[in-house]
């Protein structure tokens, strides 16, 4: 949103009115801080930042209940005053991870509040699941806690997993050093990079790392931003890729990951872009879509690229990907004319695939590895608010989820019955 | 008689301004090969017919714009008043800012009533503007929300406001494989609906057009613009001015009506294919001569082989033998992939067309036994070359054409209406599983009378 109608909106080349669209909330206060003593100062202000001082000690339920609780109020007043600046709302965006206190359990309390106050406003989480080697150890409790409420308030879900992410970035490092690459690699495209140059990478892998996700943000929100001849926007995303309400888990990927110098952009390259959106390296995520069943997939194209593009690509994959019955055909796709800065084209996939479960899978065995031996139960238990019956709860709602893709996965590779068609006496 | 045109969500913006564009570009480029009587006579009618005159000094289409997110209308308006020689009426559009998610429930059930009164009055505006009001042209896709949901809102009501006027819906079909994953869903809804309120359904396959783009017109990397271009050309070949009657002095002052009269006969039957030859590149044309037999043998043969370009044409269908002695209404006599036709309308235009010989297309054996011979069959002429094209014919046809489309559609939504995939989508903005089956049930029911012709 601008600031008022007066003041200059640009400075020296810089925009100084616009301010985001964003709460930043947080229980402790060095984050935030430093946002707001960095180069994005001006784009936030201290009305949008609700914190505290002393964390939430990684504890899902206090970030839930405790902080939850006291903070609704102030929650509330902020959202509508930030929804007030919006024209039409259409949407939130909650941005946390899983395996903490604060942005598991004080972000799910907010995730529940926002389809209570704003419940026609569409609410997509992006949410990065702890591996296996998280170093906090209860961190499979407040992700099993956390999961529970996306099941049931998000619309949709992009689980981010902090491997992948690290993955990539090496990749792209050792394509850098390697040598291997003829021309010079754009700095700018790099999905990896926003002012930092890959030099910084070692010395700040999380900037790196949370790049490539701020990219998906943008990617996503592309169409809406940009004019295209086939636009897509978000509760276009919804409606295509969330057949069953609580489905609505969504892997992505992100393709280039970085562009070569030369301009001219043989069409070969260009369906290698397409190839590698399907290919397990690039998912954020450490799923393998390919070889899992695809229920919905998107495919949402920016900068020079046209439909006979998409469509020779779509027609080139399909026979190797697997399609649940019903949705032999079910490609949604979006074609936004402006690309990404330093690329021609660019492309972000979203399937929606039981390629996730295994992700489910092992957040299930962490949690009961734990749960098993009430291992810092009683940590959770004396908040307030916190009982036994929120554990075993959770754990049913993944346990069912997982059961949903099990049966998804039996139809897999088996025969097609079309049901028989409606009779019109003649 | 004037056309009042409404443009419906992203595709129906996206069409109808190439339409405008390749008619002020038909009008203003070319003489057309005929005489300057002729040629003034023409750009007369079709200026009568799709632009007003207001004190602006280029003219300005009869259009009504409605989306329910403001990025396609805004490029729309801007890109057709740079062009210099056709702009749209600035106040004749209507948008929001949120869009329709592909949702035919959200464009049917909220936006439609939601903004009924305005794009009405937006519309009223436009007919108020027409000395005669020939009828409604409106474009939209079936995909998608807006085009298709609150397209098939809007048609409802400009049957309630104008119960006489006609209404012919351009519709266009999209991809097989994938634009929107509930294309086939929104499909069913639109097209069952239509049918109550429409006078007929002029369909363009995206898939049909795209082939055309990369065989006859060369296109490498084929864009919407290149494929909305085709698809301006065809529907120009059809409303540019004609001649309805043989030695007609004066251009037809009523298009949609004559098209209705000559094609539609029955209500159960209002599904319309277009084909239009020949389509090439434009720098092809100079080098390009074509001779009427020639063309209308093709065309002829398109008819009856359902074929969808004038390329890998199948000469071997044939149509049936007059006179057998079992019923020609039973379809298991008619030979296989024959395409049996209920009307069809053949529109020549440019050099020659007083001599073209049209007795190939009044063969009763092409048609149902339904009709009188001489009713099945029409045809418009003007020896106005269009679009650079020294001849031109297309042909408007009701038959066949659009069986098989139309039944891969409805079985796809069926197979997964039966899994109950995204009906959850639907529910939730008021459309439930029965007008799922009451749409089904109409489209089977226009699928079996197509089936036994």
């Amino acid at each position: 949103s601008r600031t008022g109608d007066d003041g200059l909106d640009i400075y020296k080349g810089k925009i100084c009115s616009l301010k985001a669209r964003a709460l930043l909330i947080d229980m402790e206060e060095g984050v935030v801080n430093e946002i707001l003593q960095g180069p994005l100062r001006d784009v936030f202000d201290s009305k949008q930042l609700i914190t505290d001082v002393s964390g939430s000690g990684n504890n899902w339920a206090v970030g839930h209940k405790l902080y939850g609780c006291q903070y609704r109020e102030n929650i509330v007043e902020k959202l509508r005053k930030t929804a007030e600046h919006c024209d039409c709302l259409q949407c939130f965006f909650i941005i946390h991870s899983m395996g903490g206190g604060t942005g598991s359990g004080l972000g799910t309390f907010i995730l529940n509040l926002l389809e209570d106050e704003f419940p026609e406003v569409y609410r997509f989480v992006t949410s990065v699941y702890p591996s296996g080697e998280d170093d906090v150890i209860t961190s499979p409790y407040n992700s099993v806690l956390a999961m529970k409420e996306l099941n049931e308030h998000a619309d949709c879900v992009l689980p981010i997993e902090n491997e992948s992410l690290f993955d990539i970035v090496n990749k792209i490092h050792q394509m850098i050093n390697s040598g291997k690459l003829g021309s010079t690699v754009k700095q700018s495209s790099l999905v990896t990079s926003s002012a930092s140059s890959a030099k910084n990478v070692q010395e700040k892998p999380f900037d790196a790392m949370n790049n490539i996700v701020a990219n998906l943000l943008l990617n996503l929100t592309s169409s809406a931003r940009f004019e295209g001849s086939l636009n897509m926007d978000l509760n276009e995303i919804s409606m295509n890729l969330v057949p069953f309400p609580r489905l609505h888990y969504l892997v992505s990927s992100l393709t280039p990951l970085y562009t070569l110098a030369d301009v001219n952009v043989p069409r070969r390259r260009l369906d290698q872009m397409f190839s590698d959106a399907f290919s397990r390296d690039h998912q954020l995520i450490q799923a393998d879509p390919k070889h899992s069943l695809y229920l919905a997939c998107a495919l949402l194209v920016r900068g020079n690229v046209q439909v006979s593009d998409l469509r020779r690509n779509i027609e080139r994959l399909k026979p190797s990907l697997h399609f649940v019955s019903w949705n032999q055909e079910g490609w949604k796709t979006g074609l936004c004319s402006i690309p990404p800065v330093g690329h021609s084209h660019s492309l972000l996939a979203l399937a929606n695939n039981t390629c996730v479960k295994p992700t489910f899978i092992a957040l299930k065995d962490r949690f009961m590895k734990l749960y098993k031996k009430k291992a810092h139960l009683h940590h959770y238990l004396h908040i307030d608010g916190m009982e036994q019956s929120c554990f075993s709860e959770a754990i049913s709602s993944l346990s069912d989820l997982i059961e949903e893709y099990n049966e998804l996965d039996a139809t897999k590779g088996g025969p097609r019955i079309d049901p028989g068609r409606l009779k019109i006496a003649v | 008689m004037s056309i009042v045109t409404v443009q419906l969500g992203q595709c129906g913006n996206q069409i109808g301004h190439e339409v405008f564009n390749t008619i002020c570009g038909d009008v203003h480029g070319t003489h057309g090969l005929c005489s300057k009587k002729e040629n003034k006579s023409y750009h007369d009618a079709c200026k009568e017919r799709f632009f007003s005159e207001e004190e602006s000094e280029v003219p300005v289409a009869r259009a009504v714009l409605v989306d329910m997110e403001p990025k396609v209308i805004s490029q729309t308006l801007s890109t057709a008043a740079r062009s210099g020689s056709w702009k749209y009426d600035d106040g004749s559009h209507f948008c929001q800012k949120q869009g329709s998610g592909n949702n035919w429930a959200n464009g049917y059930s909220v936006h439609g009533p939601r903004h009924k009164e305005v794009i009405m009055n937006l519309v009223q505006k436009e007919a108020e503007k027409c000395d005669r009001l020939g009828g409604f042209f409106t474009i939209m896709s079936m995909a998608g929300g807006t085009g298709s949901g609150l397209g098939a809102f809007v048609t409802q009501c400009l049957r309630d406001a104008f119960p006489t006027s006609f209404i012919l819906n351009h519709v266009i079909w999209p991809y097989g494989t994938g634009e929107v994953i509930v294309q086939n869903y929104n499909s069913v809804l639109t097209l069952s609906h239509l049918y109550q309120s429409s006078d007929a359904l002029l369909v363009h396959e995206n898939d049909v057009i795209h082939k055309i783009c990369a065989q006859r017109m060369n296109i490498k990397q084929i864009s919407f613009r290149d494929v909305n271009q085709v698809i301006a050309h065809q529907l120009g070949s059809v409303f540019q001015p004609a001649y309805a009657a043989e030695g007609g002095s004066q251009y037809s002052r009523n298009p949609l009506g004559d098209l209705m009269e000559t094609l539609v006969p029955h209500p159960e039957f209002k599904m319309l294919g277009l084909r239009n030859i020949p389509q090439m590149p434009e720098n092809s044309l100079a080098y390009s001569t074509f001779s009427w037999p020639g063309l209308i043998k093709h065309l002829r043969q398109m008819l009856i082989a359902n074929a969808k370009m004038e390329e890998g044409i199948d000469w071997q269908v044939r149509p049936p033998c007059l006179g057998s002695s079992v019923s020609s209404s039973h379809s298991t006599n008619k030979p296989l992939h024959f395409n049996t036709s209920i009307a069809n309308l053949v529109i020549l235009r440019g050099k020659d067309v007083h001599s073209v010989d049209l007795g190939s297309f009044q063969d009763p054996s092409l048609y149902t036994c339904w009709l009188n011979p001489q009713d099945s069959f029409n045809a418009w002429k003007t020896p106005r070359a269009f679009n650079k094209y020294e001849k031109s014919t297309s042909l408007v046809s009701n038959s066949q054409f659009l069986l098989k489309p139309l039944d891969n559609v409805v079985g796809k939504a069926w197979n997964m209406f039966a899994s109950k995939a995204y009906i959850h989508q639907y529910t939730k903005f008021g459309i439930e599983e029965e007008d799922f089956l009451d749409g089904f049930t109409t489209l089977e029911q226009i699928i079996s009378s197509y089936t036994n012709l």
